[in-house]
C-alpha cells in the first residue's frame, strides 16, 4: 500500500481501506468510500477524491465520476443539518411546496444553500419512500414526517438553537457528518431509538385485528384446528 | 375464502421493538432455515416456482423461474443483490418493512442465497433512508452473532455473507443493471442487456436481483407451503402483497391484502377520500404506470387486470388525489423527476425528458397551442420503446395516459391563461395563501 499523499488523517485512510476490504472487489467499496469523505470533510473535497483513487488503484478522473453522479454527494460545504423538502408530485400537492417556499423564505436561503451561521443546508428532494406520511421533510435523512409550513420552521428554529431534536420515525438528529458515517457502513449504535413503525404502517394490520382477518398462516400447524378432513 | 387483509409481512410490525432478534425469533422467525437446509436446494426454487410468486419490484417476473435461470454449471460465484433502492414516486412499502423488521428480509436473503447457492448476498438500500440503514446494519450484526449468518450456519455446512451496501441517490439504480454499476463503485447507469444478470451480473457472475418484499415473502413460503401461498390472489397473481395507499384518502397507509383486492376496498377500508371529496385520478403502482381513474375502481389490482385496464399494477403504489388537483402540475413535476433522474446514457431519454419538461411546463403556464398536445404526444412516441432502459418509458406514462383522460384540463390552462386550480385547496393542512406552483428546480 503506497504512503498517504494528502491532508485526510491516518484513521480516515485505514477506515477507507476498511471499506473496500468489506467487498469481494474492493471498488465496490467506492460509494460508501464517498460516504465517509463526506463525514470527514464536510463535502467532496479533491483530497478525498485523491485518497479513493489510490486506496483503489483507479484514476481520480473515475473517482469524480462517481461522485458528481450520485446526488448525495456534495461538492459544496454542508450545514450541520441537511433539509430535505419533498417536492415530488404527490408531497409538493399535499403541502410540500408551501413548506419549501416557506422554509426558503424563512432562512433566506434558495435551493440548495445554506445558512450564514454554517446550521442550515436547505435542498428540495425526490421521493423518499414515505408518501403515506405526506408532506415529508428530512433532515440529514431522517424522517420528519406529516410536515406543515408551522412545524418545519419549528424544527429548523430548534435545530439552530441547538436545541434536541427527535425524528418522528428515529433517533434524535446528529448532525450530517454523523449520518454520512452511519452510510459508510460505520454504525452509530442508534438503531434501537423511534419506533417500530408510525400509525400509518400500521393502519391496515389494525382494521385486520379488529376484524379477525388473519392470511390464515395457522392451518399449517400441526396442532392447529383442521379446516377440511374427516375427524370434523 | 380468503380474509379481506392478510397481514404476513406487516403481521410483526406493531410488535414491541420488532425489529430486534429477540422479538423475531420470538414469533417463530428463522425457523424457515432448517426446514430449507433439510431440503436441496433446487426443490427450494421449486417451492418458490410452485407458489407462483412474482417479482414485487414492479415487473412481475415469476421469481423461482428466475432463480432457475442461475447457471449452475458456471464455476464464478454466486450472487444475490436485494433491490431496496425504493425511489419509485408514491413506492414506500420496503422501506417501513425493512424499519419495522429488518429480520423478514435477512431470513428471506438466507434463505434465497441457499436456493440459488450464494455465498456472498447484498442488500443495496437507497442512502436517504438512513435510520432503515441502521436497522439493518443491526439485524446482519445480530444474525451473524446467532449463527444465521456466517460459516456453517446452523450447522448445515452452508456459508454466507451479507453486506448491506448504501447508495447515494439516484432513481436509476432501482433499475436492476444500473443498480449492479452502483454497486461495483461506477455512474448507475444500465447496461445492455443480454447478457442478462442471471449469466453475467455483479462482476460478471451469475446474479439474482430481486425486490425488498419479494425476498421477505420467502420465508412464509417455506413456513406455511406454497399451496398457501398460492391459495391467495387470484388466478396468475398469486399470494399477498402490501398495498400503500397515499394522499387525498382519509386513512393513507399500508394495508396487506390477496393480489386482487380492488381500489374501492382499499378506499373503503381507508375510510374513504377524505371528506367533501372525491377521487379525480390515481396511479397504481407509481408514476411510471399508466394514470386510472373512478372508471376503474373496480378494477382487481393484480397484474393481468390491471393490465389490462392500460395501467400496470407495479408497486402497488396508490397514490390518490381527489378534485382539488390539477392533473397537469401533478404529470409537470413527474416529468420534472425524470429528467432529474435520467442517467443521460441514452438520448431518447436524456434529450427527451428535457424536451418534455418544457413543452408541458409552456402549457402548464397557459402558454402555446392545443397542437403542444400532438407534439407532447409525439415526444412520447419517440421515448416510448425507444430509450435503453425502462426510465424513459416511464416517463411517458403520466403524460399519455393523462392526456387520454384529461384533455379538456389541459385545454383549459390554454383557455384559463394558466392553472385554473388553487393548490391550496390541495394541502393535507389547512391553508388558505397560494404559493407559486411552478417548476422547482
Amino acid at each position: 500500500m503506497s504512503e498517504p499523499t494528502t491532508g485526510l488523517d491516518e484513521k480516515t485512510w485505514t477506515e477507507l481501506r476498511e471499506i473496500a476490504a468489506r467487498y469481494p472487489q474492493a471498488r465496490s467499496g467506492l460509494l460508501p468510500m464517498l460516504h465517509l469523505v463526506q463525514s470527514v470533510e464536510g463535502r467532496i473535497t479533491p483530497e478525498g477524491i485523491e485518497a479513493c483513487a489510490e486506496v483503489l488503484g483507479i484514476s481520480a478522473a473515475e473517482v469524480n465520476g462517481v461522485a458528481t453522479f450520485y446526488t448525495m454527494y456534495k461538492r459544496k460545504p454542508v450545514g450541520d443539518y441537511h433539509v430535505g423538502v419533498c417536492t415530488n408530485t404527490l408531497c409538493a400537492v399535499m403541502g410540500g411546496d408551501l413548506i419549501f417556499e416557506r422554509l426558503k423564505d424563512h432562512l433566506d436561503v434558495g435551493n440548495d444553500e445554506t445558512t450564514e451561521d454554517g446550521k442550515i443546508t436547505l435542498e428540495h428532494v425526490e421521493c423518499n419512500a414515505a408518501c403515506d406520511y405526506a408532506p415529508v421533510m428530512m433532515v440529514n435523512w431522517e424522517f420528519m414526517d406529516n410536515q406543515t409550513p408551522e412545524s418545519a420552521v419549528r424544527v429548523v428554529d430548534d435545530l439552530r438553537a441547538g436545541k434536541e431534536v427527535h425524528s418522528t420515525r428515529g433517533p434524535r438528529l446528529g448532525t450530517w457528518r454523523e449520518a454520512e458515517r452511519v452510510l459508510a457502513g460505520f454504525p452509530d449504535d442508534r438503531a434501537d431509538e423511534g419506533p417500530a413503525a408510525g400509525a400509518p404502517s400500521l393502519v391496515g394490520l389494525k382494521i385486520a385485528r379488529e376484524n379477525g382477518w388473519t392470511a390464515g398462516t395457522d392451518t399449517s400447524d400441526q396442532d392447529a384446528t383442521p379446516t377440511k378432513g374427516d375427524d370434523q | 375464502m380468503t380474509d379481506t387483509l392478510t397481514p404476513v409481512l406487516t403481521d410483526n410490525w406493531d410488535a414491541k421493538r420488532a425489529w430486534t432478534l429477540a422479538s423475531y425469533e420470538e414469533r417463530g422467525g428463522y425457523a424457515a432455515l432448517d426446514k430449507a437446509f433439510a431440503m436441496a436446494p433446487d426443490d427450494v426454487i421449486n417451492a418458490v416456482k410452485e407458489s407462483g410468486l412474482r417479482g414485487r419490484g414492479g415487473a412481475g417476473f415469476p421469481t423461482g423461474m428466475k432463480w432457475g435461470f442461475i447457471p449452475q454449471d458456471n464455476p464464478k460465484p454466486k450472487y444475490l443483490v436485494v433491490n431496496a433502492d425504493e425511489s419509485e414516486p408514491g413506492t414506500c412499502k420496503d422501506t417501513p418493512l425493512m424499519l419495522a423488521s429488518p429480520h423478514t428480509l435477512v431470513e428471506g436473503v438466507i434463505l434465497s442465497s441457499y436456493a440459488i447457492r450464494a455465498n456472498t448476498a447484498f442488500i443495496y438500500v437507497r442512502g436517504e433512508i438512513i435510520h432503515v440503514i441502521r436497522r439493518l446494519q443491526r439485524a446482519v450484526q445480530e444474525a451473524y452473532l446467532a449463527g444465521h449468518l456466517g460459516t456453517n450456519i446452523h450447522g448445515s455446512g452452508y456459508d454466507l455473507d451479507l453486506i448491506v451496501h448504501a447508495g447515494a441517490g439516484a432513481y436509476i439504480c432501482g433499475e436492476e443493471t444500473a443498480l449492479l454499476e452502483g454497486l461495483e463503485g461506477r455512474r448507475g447507469q444500465p447496461r445492455l442487456r443480454p447478457p442478462f444478470p442471471a449469466v453475467a451480473g455483479l462482476y460478471a457472475s451469475p446474479t439474482v436481483i430481486n425486490n425488498v418484499e419479494s425476498i421477505a415473502s420467502v420465508p412464509s413460503i417455506i413456513n406455511h407451503g406454497a399451496a398457501w401461498f398460492a391459495g391467495m390472489g387470484t388466478e396468475k397473481s398469486n399470494g399477498y402483497g402490501i398495498f400503500s395507499l397515499s394522499g387525498h384518502v382519509t386513512r393513507p397507509g399500508q394495508y396487506e391484502a390477496p393480489l386482487g383486492i380492488t381500489l374501492r376496498e382499499l378506499i373503503d377500508l381507508a375510510g374513504g377520500m377524505r371528506e367533501g371529496h372525491e377521487l379525480k385520478f390515481w396511479t397504481p403502482g407509481g408514476s411510471s404506470t399508466p394514470l386510472l381513474t373512478p372508471e376503474h375502481l373496480d378494477v382487481p389490482l393484480d397484474f393481468e387486470s390491471v393490465g389490462a385496464a392500460g395501467s400496470m399494477l407495479g408497486t402497488r403504489a396508490l397514490q390518490l388525489f381527489d378534485e382539488t388537483t390539477c392533473v397537469v402540475r401533478a404529470v409537470l413535476r413527474w416529468t420534472e423527476f425524470y429528467k432529474h433522474e435520467s442517467c443521460g446514457k441514452c438520448t431518447p431519454c436524456r434529450e427527451g425528458t428535457w424536451w418534455l419538461t418544457q413543452t408541458l411546463a409552456k402549457l402548464e403556464k397557459g402558454q402555446g397551442s392545443e397542437s403542444d398536445l400532438d407534439l407532447l404526444l409525439d415526444q412520447c412516441d419517440n421515448i416510448l420503446g425507444r430509450s435503453f432502459c425502462a426510465l424513459g418509458d416511464g416517463a411517458t406514462s403520466p403524460i399519455s395516459s393523462s392526456i387520454q383522460h384529461f384533455r379538456d384540463e389541459y385545454l383549459a390552462h390554454l383557455t384559463h391563461g394558466g392553472c385554473p386550480f388553487d393548490p391550496a385547496a390541495s394541502t393535507a393542512f389547512p391553508s388558505s395563501t397560494s404559493a407559486p406552483v411552478g417548476a422547482t428546480a
